[in-house]
């Protein structure tokens, strides 16, 4: 059979393009022992450094005795403030406009807080020298209250910014403030609320987590001093302003810094930032002239590098006595620990928080949020979710739950009655966003029919009856989240990293034979572009992703991006990716019309060829296309085939999703069961389906591990309790509930390919569908709010405060 | 520091090597025998991302002293798959059932999964999920895992059959 005669359907399905369940191609090498983490990256001479921490809270550093660690042999160097201070190096800008200390000068603000850095042979020699340190500390008064953060007499954090009335994002009201970041109507939403019918008021607080991936934090920096070029191997998910912040710091020029993040296991917004391990590892490698490994352990990383949220959200609605909406008001104490390190685009000290009004058309609101300083690791990232987004779902979805109760109406009538409805996109949020398209209530009628709410409703109502009656000890909650986030950051009029703006790319070769190779600005950690960019791509161009590489990470190759965080691979990076396929296709398009001597206008594309309108035998495939590009081409037509796209999303995405939790509490153990969950994602067009379930999969596993156990908590000394897989709750297979997945489809209408994104999705609208249905579980008795993370010990003590137990 | 000499079995291949008393069976894998497959993720034996088998049972590497493995015989990833590179029944089946993501937890996940299925080769999803407890994953919430798990433990079932019969 000729190959003209294929049906274009089998040749479209050959290509495993867009909407194919294509199995993975970085598999191979995972499956069988040879990935390539920075961990595994050995060079010749290579030395490894390891930290001194600090013990306390907040404390003075009297002095610092190096000596004996020095004399132990194999030791080659210790580093402290003193040395960094005359590079201008002891401190390092920071993502949020702050500076953070690299290693510590006066003071230590946090607990395990980096204060000297030993270099040694061998890691081994590095964490025993590291313990012969010898560091004279004077206590200090610790805060670890935000709430406390600014009393008048509250301990004064950083005295490096004494003085400095004006922070990055405006005035600084005491010396424990970093910014007040306002949005909305005040005055409307205040004469809103005072004539409102019903409203509802809760502090909900969003405790601090971390994302804690199975791979830790590590960079190998080797500077080659005869060339004058630096190599950094690091677990970076956006490598190359990695790159440009290495440049600026350290001076050495951009094109001799050569940035490389291989393989990275998992980073959830944990390997966004820069942290003090890169730059001292760097500045050893200067200094020594040999290479220098570095690698957090488990305990550094909980309790050292970027944790996420500790967001204390009052959230108050009103609405009508029949339910309806009328307005917003939050007010957001934001805990940053020690400095402002908040993984944010530049102009948004709060992210994108200002999304909390949901997926309801709310026409007023306000929303103010308070940074503050405190004694606690710096940080702030987006753990698995844009910025702030996962906040802002988990106040609004857990506001709609206290107001559905207060009213007295179901959880899911109420946020039925309230969705922005589908004619109304985009949509015009009252906080500021365009929101690009959605279907709601089609998601959330699918959701209540595929789980059978009525049915679940009626069994929990039986089910209190007979706990009532003493005939069981268990309580049924039903939790209900409809989530809106907001990713693909972002429109670079509104979003920048550093004054880089939050574009992205790709940039593809196609070689004579038809195979090619694709770079890309991102950096996947897990979420499979080697895999899903080669099929946007096929789509596109009309070659097997078969026959399309894709590489990422190495900033000497791939052109500039702004790396894989906040769900943009897709949106962005995703979007260029299809735009360079169809500048590839304008391309071929020419040289089809020179092969088959007609002219473009006669010509139409399908599947893998251009083909002569109406004459379907007379056509020219890419892959005859691809070597024509080579030698036979019209003439004053540059040879090759290749093309780079640098894409600035015009909008965000806004994927949905409607998801619902069904939990049995054992009310006189607290323990907890989830026994259904259902999560129905939206995310437009759908690239490769099987890894949008595991990503749906991984997502709701990390919100369950949020919203039932997992905490970062310091005790009032300022100790940091639980920096270990002992103490901090990451599920294994036995707690982990079994995921229902479901989808619609509402493509995004500014998208090349419509697609929206989906990796974060599950978390944002995750931990308010479990934290619902537990409070729910409590929803016919005495209380309005229980305060995540539920764990059994704090669930018991709800039953026991409300006379449950037996 | 003095070192010790131990002679021991890796992947089939007779192995003696120096090493410190004190050096974790995980970095002499890692650092001297160049097995870079088994993974650190905790250095406390609580995320599994260093296991691989030695002596017929599942160790974490990372809290077992390499002078401990004197005279055993180890399996890493590296070694599951044939002489003449077929992959194993499990590496196939974490491929195909999309069981791993970001690729870190998998060699040790692997690891578990072999040995659990020459305890139990017919194992029940709950079996499979108390026999992998002990490995943490961070990215695929298991469900796959446990389906790639499965479609080893029917592959190799069916294989057995074929051969007795």
């Amino acid at each position: 059979m000729s190959d003209a005669a294929i049906k274009a359907e089998d040749r479209k399905a050959g290509l495993e393009g867009i909407g194919c369940s294509r199995r993975r191609t970085e598999d191979a090498r995972f499956i069988q022992g040879k990935g390539n983490y920075v961990d595994d990256v050995k060079m010749p001479g290579m030395l490894f450094g390891d930290f001194v921490r600090s013990p306390y809270g907040h404390a003075r550093i009297k002095s610092i005795d190096i000596s004996a660690a020095l004399a132990v042999p194999g030791v080659k160097a210790v580093l402290t403030a003193a040395d960094l201070k005359p590079l201008n190096l002891h401190y390092m800008p920071t993502l949020a406009g702050d500076v953070q200390a690299v290693l510590a000068e006066e003071k230590v603000l946090f607990q395990n807080q980096e204060v000297a850095f030993v270099i040694a042979e061998d890691r081994y020699i590095a964490a025993d020298a590291a313990e012969l340190v010898e560091v004279d500390y004077e206590d200090l008064p610790v805060l670890v209250d935000p709430f406390k953060s600014m009393d008048a007499d509250a301990p004064v954090l950083r005295e490096d910014l004494a003085g400095k009335t004006e922070g990055a994002h405006g005035a600084r009201r005491h010396h424990n403030h970093i910014f007040t970041w306002e949005i909305g109507d005040k005055d409307g939403t205040d004469a809103v609320f005072d004539k409102a019918e019903v409203t509802v008021k809760e502090l909900i607080s969003y405790q601090r987590v971390h994302p804690s991936p199975l791979e830790t934090c590590a960079c190998v920096a080797s500077m080659d001093k005869i060339k004058g070029e630096l190599t950094v191997y690091g677990t970076f998910q956006a490598p190359h302003v990695v790159r440009t912040v290495a440049s600026l710091l350290s001076t050495i020029p951009e094109h001799k810094i050569h940035v490389i993040a291989p393989d990275i296991g998992g980073g959830f917004g944990n390997k966004v930032g820069v942290y003090p391990g890169y730059v001292c590892a760097i500045v050893a490698s200067i200094v020594l002239g040999v290479p220098v490994k570095w690698v957090e352990d488990r305990m550094e990383n909980l309790s050292a590098t970027a944790f996420a949220r500790d967001y204390h959200m009052t959230a108050e609605l009103a609405a009508t006595r029949d339910g309806k909406i009328t307005g917003l008001r939050a007010h957001v104490l934001a805990d940053h620990g020690a400095f402002d390190a908040c993984a944010d685009p530049s102009k948004w000290p709060a992210g994108f928080f200002n999304i909390c009004t949901g997926s309801y058309d709310i026409p007023t609101a306000h929303v103010a949020v308070d940074g503050v300083y405190t004694n606690k690791a710096p940080g702030g990232v987006a753990y698995r979710c844009s910025f702030r987004v996962t906040e802002a779902a988990y106040m609004i979805e857990r506001a709609m739950d206290i107001l559905a109760k207060k009213l007295g109406m179901d959880p899911a009538e109420l946020r039925l009655k309230n969705f922005i409805q589908p004619q109304q996109f985009p949509y015009q949020s009252a906080l500021g966003w365009e929101y690009d398209s959605g279907d709601y209530p089609t998601a959330m009628k699918k959701a209540l029919e595929k789980t059978h709410y009525a049915a679940l409703r009626d069994e929990q109502k039986e089910r209190r009856a007979a706990f009532a009656r003493g005939e069981t000890r268990e309580l049924m909650g039903i939790g209900v989240a409809f989530f809106t986030e907001i990713v693909g950051a972002g429109p670079t009029r509104n979003c920048d990293i550093l004054g880089v703006g939050m574009f992205d790319s790709c940039e593809i070769r196609i070689h004579p034979t038809g195979a090619a190779i694709a770079r890309l600005g991102t950096k996947s950690q897990g979420q499979g572009h080697e895999t899903t960019y080669a099929q946007i791509l096929a789509t596109e161009i009309g070659i097997p992703a078969n026959d399309i590489m894709i590489e990422e990470g190495n900033t000497d190759t791939a052109p500039y991006g702004l790396g894989t965080y906040g769900s943009r691979s897709t949106p962005v990076a995703g979007a260029a990716a299809a735009r360079v396929g169809r500048k590839i296709r304008d391309k071929a398009k020419k040289i089809a019309a020179h092969l088959l001597e007609v002219g473009e206008d006669d010509l139409e594309f399908e599947v893998d060829r251009f083909k002569v309108k109406g004459l379907p035998e007379k056509a020219k495939t890419m892959k005859e296309i691809a070597w024509a590009a080579y030698n036979n081409l019209p003439q004053g037509m540059e040879p090759g085939l290749e093309a780079v796209d640098y894409y600035d999303p015009p909008n965000m995405t806004y994927p949905f999703g409607a998801y619902i939790c069904v939990v049995d509490i054992d009310a006189d153990t607290g323990v907890s069961k989830i026994r259904k969950f259902y999560a129905l994602d939206d995310c437009g067009t759908r690239i490769n389906p099987m890894i949008i379930e595991g990503q749906v999969h991984g997502g709701l596993t990390e919100a369950f591990a949020i919203a039932m156990g997992q905490e970062i908590v310091y005790d009032a000394a300022g100790n940091v309790m639980g920096a270990s897989l002992m103490d901090f709750f990451v599920p294994t297979a036995v707690e982990t509930p079994v995921w229902e997945t479901d989808f619609t489809v509402t493509p995004s209408p500014h998208h090349p390919i419509g697609a929206k994104g989906v990796g974060e999705s599950p978390n944002v609208g995750g931990v308010p569908a479990f934290s619902n249905a537990v409070n729910d579980a409590f929803a016919h008795l005495d209380i309005t709010h229980i305060q995540m993370p539920h764990d059994h010990w704090r669930t018991w003590k709800v039953c026991e405060r409300l006379g449950l137990t037996g | 520091m003095a070192k010790t000499q131990i002679a021991l079995t890796i992947n089939g291949r007779p192995v003696e090597a120096l090493v410190e008393p004190r050096t974790l069976l995980i970095h002499f894998l890692r650092e001297q025998q160049m097995l870079t497959g088994a993974h650190i993720g905790c250095e406390t034996s609580h995320c599994g991302a260093c296991t691989v088998d030695m002596d017929g049972r599942s160790v974490k590497s990372c809290t077992v002293f390499a002078v401990q493995a004197d005279e055993a015989q180890i399996t890493t990833v590296e070694g599951m798959a044939g002489a003449d590179g077929t992959l194993h029944a499990l590496q196939e089946g974490f491929a195909e059932m999309h069981g791993l993501q970001c690729g870190f937890c998998t060699p040790g996940m692997i690891m578990r999964a072999h040995r659990l299925l020459q305890e139990n080769p017919d194992p029940s999803d709950s079996e499979i999920r108390m026999g992998i407890s002990g490995n943490i994953c961070r990215c695929t919430g298991y469900q796959n895992i446990v389906k790639a798990i499965r479609y080893a433990a029917d592959k190799m079932t069916a294989a057995q059959k074929e051969a007795a019969e």
